[in-house]
């Protein structure tokens, strides 16, 4: 039997705009998600902002009833069984939010070993086992607000795992913390996928999922566009190639002739995407269909815009989620 | 571990948690001693001109809970806009105790807080304005003091459960703020009111917890307005705690648990 099992899961937010003139808005945030998660396996749903993967997750923890569609986990109903369902989940999000700043680690974890119901003779040797594996043994003592958001981040996963449960959700652990942080999270995560805990992932980093999820969901405008491991999502375009153009304005947000346009119109042009990493300039990156040769026709496109480094390369994880995210 | 016996430890660990972050942090500390103090002085600094010492030691006692009313009602609802704001309510409302044992203990917090308010009021009256709060039932005094202070923690509780549905709901506790001085006649006798005023009066706990901490000093009967005020906390809390899970379950269909 899955873990989780989600059917055709909506949900529609109403909001309103206007202060004498009240207009109503409806906004379809999730579309008919429906996936499965096996025992042991670390599932990944990728997604850009706004893609639905934070209201999906809440859907499943209970936290949002959905418009319609069901969802089960150990095959209770996330609606109606919601108390037996929170016994048997964890909830880990990303960002500085959702601790007591001003108490200790310690006294964090004690409090919600108490809300999660950890037997009181347990609950000592349960807060150092988890100290220990997210790294904060001796740290335990001081208050939350000194932490570096790497430190909480790892607080907070242990936090999740305080009455071990069957299924773990991380929704974008690794967001807004350095290289070095992130590194130490992933490994704790990946250690957590050796022991067996089933786990879903939320993260903006396809070398994350990559390196991480066993298998991935690519959720766009509230729908999944795409599933599969991550090798088999990277098939997905890896019979074609990838040209990355490195560009001095013109193509960012001064796009104002629409050369991006232009580029994603030309014939063996799969999609294309700006990635301006905040730079001097720009990255054009241009998926290829199989056979085809557009350097030429693409530098053509952007005549009058300063030219760098032209790269041809395989197509990465990111470049197939990129395609399935903008396509 | 029985039912019964987890929800006490929940409620015992919350409460002494609950105690510690408003005892850590200097801007509530200073706030909780100096804006007690504050509104205290100005009623008794008024009611000085009167030149009668019996008005003095009404309004000795009056200022006294009126700290109370302010650190519940206002506290008490902004206490859980701040679990909002922290990202934690999602965290309370997600754990499988019922939200009602992690609420309360907030509540019973600040109520704790309202105490110290209450004695050190009770001493600034006595050493600035030489006001001599003469008890004549000092036991009787203690329990209406306690009824009083749990009650209103019952109805600061009822509050903040309206909180975590309304992501506005905070304000309701402003707002209630000074009308609740009046109306629960810590200042001014509710007599002078007019009738529909006294039967809002008559909802509060405060009001007749007043009665029955001004009845144990004088030497009169306090145990009818203690009981009641002890029906209407236990009243509000039975009627806080039936909310709050149907509060929840209209928060998760109307997504109001987060801040956007």
């Amino acid at each position: 039997m899955s873990i989780l099992e989600a059917h055709d899961l909506r949900r529609t937010f109403t909001t309103t705009t206007g202060v004498l003139r009240r207009n109503r808005k409806e906004v379809e945030a999730v579309r008919g998600v429906s996936f499965a998660i096996e025992p042991g396996e670390l599932f990944g749903l990728l997604g850009p902002n706004g893609a639905g993967k934070t209201t999906t997750i809440k859907m499943l923890i209970t936290l949002l009833l959905p418009t319609s569609g069901s969802a089960t986990i150990l095959g209770l109903d996330v609606v109606r069984d919601a108390r037996e369902v929170r016994r048997q989940i964890g909830y880990v999000f990303g960002g500085d939010r959702g601790l007591y700043e001003r108490l200790s680690a310690l006294d964090n974890l004690r409090y919600f070993a108490e809300l999660y119901a950890v037997p009181a003779r347990d609950q000592r040797a349960r807060i150092g086992e988890l100290l220990e594996l997210v790294g904060l043994t001796g740290r335990e003592k001081e208050r939350v607000e000194g932490f570096s958001r790497g430190m909480r981040q790892r607080l907070h996963i242990a936090r999740g795992l305080l009455h071990d449960p069957a299924l773990l959700f991380l929704d974008e652990p690794s967001i807004g913390i350095d290289p070095v942080g992130a590194r130490e999270l992933r490994q704790t995560i990946a250690g957590l996928r050796d022991q067996g805990k089933t786990i879903l992932l939320t993260t903006h980093y396809m070398f994350e999922a990559d390196e991480l999820c066993d298998r991935i969901a690519v959720i766009r405008k509230g729908e999944i566009v795409a599933h599969g491991t991550p090798a088999q999502l990277k098939a997905q375009v890896t019979a074609g190639s990838v040209i990355e153009v490195e560009t001095f304005g013109g193509v960012g947000e001064s796009d104002a002739r629409g050369r991006v346009a232009v580029v994603g119109a030309l014939p063996g042009v799969r999609s294309v995407a700006v990635d301006d990493d905040g730079a001097v300039g720009e990255t054009l990156v241009v998926q290829v269909e199989p056979g085809a040769d557009v350097t030429a026709a693409v530098l053509g496109a952007l005549r009058g815009i300063r030219v760098g480094r032209v790269v041809t390369r395989e197509p990465t994880l990111e470049d197939a989620y990129v395609q399935l995210v903008s396509s | 571990m029985s039912v019964l016996a987890q929800a006490a430890r929940v409620l015992a660990v919350g409460w002494v948690l609950q105690l510690k972050i408003l005892a850590v942090s200097a801007f509530d500390g200073i706030l909780n001693i100096v804006y007690p103090l504050f509104f205290a002085t100005c009623a008794l600094l008024m009611f000085r001109q009167n030149g009668d010492p019996q008005a003095l030691v009404y309004a000795g006692l009056g200022a006294a809970v009126m700290g109370t009313w302010s650190a519940m009602a206002t506290s008490a609802s902004g206490a859980l806009q701040g679990q909002r704001w922290q990202g934690t309510l999602e965290l309370l409302v997600t754990a499988p105790t019922p939200v009602a044992l992690a609420v309360l203990p907030i509540t019973a917090a600040l109520a704790t807080v309202a105490l110290y308010s209450l004695v050190a009021t009770l001493i600034w009256g006595r050493v600035l304005f030489g006001i001599e709060v003469a008890i004549v039932s000092p036991v009787a005094f203690g329990v209406a003091l306690l009824v009083t202070l749990v009650s209103l923690a019952t109805f600061g509780f009822l509050l903040s459960v309206t909180v975590v549905r309304y992501r506005t709901g905070w304000a309701l506790g402003n707002l209630l703020e000074y009308p609740g001085w009046l109306l629960c006649g810590f200042l001014v006798p509710l007599d002078l009111f007019p009738e529909w005023v006294r039967w809002i009066a008559r909802a509060l706990p405060p009001t007749w917890g007043m009665d029955a901490i001004r009845a144990a000093a004088a030497g009169r009967d306090p145990w009818f307005d203690t009981a009641v005020c002890a029906g209407l906390g236990i009243g509000y809390a039975v009627v806080g705690a039936l909310l709050s899970e149907r509060l929840i379950d209209s928060a998760r269909r109307h997504a109001t648990l987060a801040l956007t």
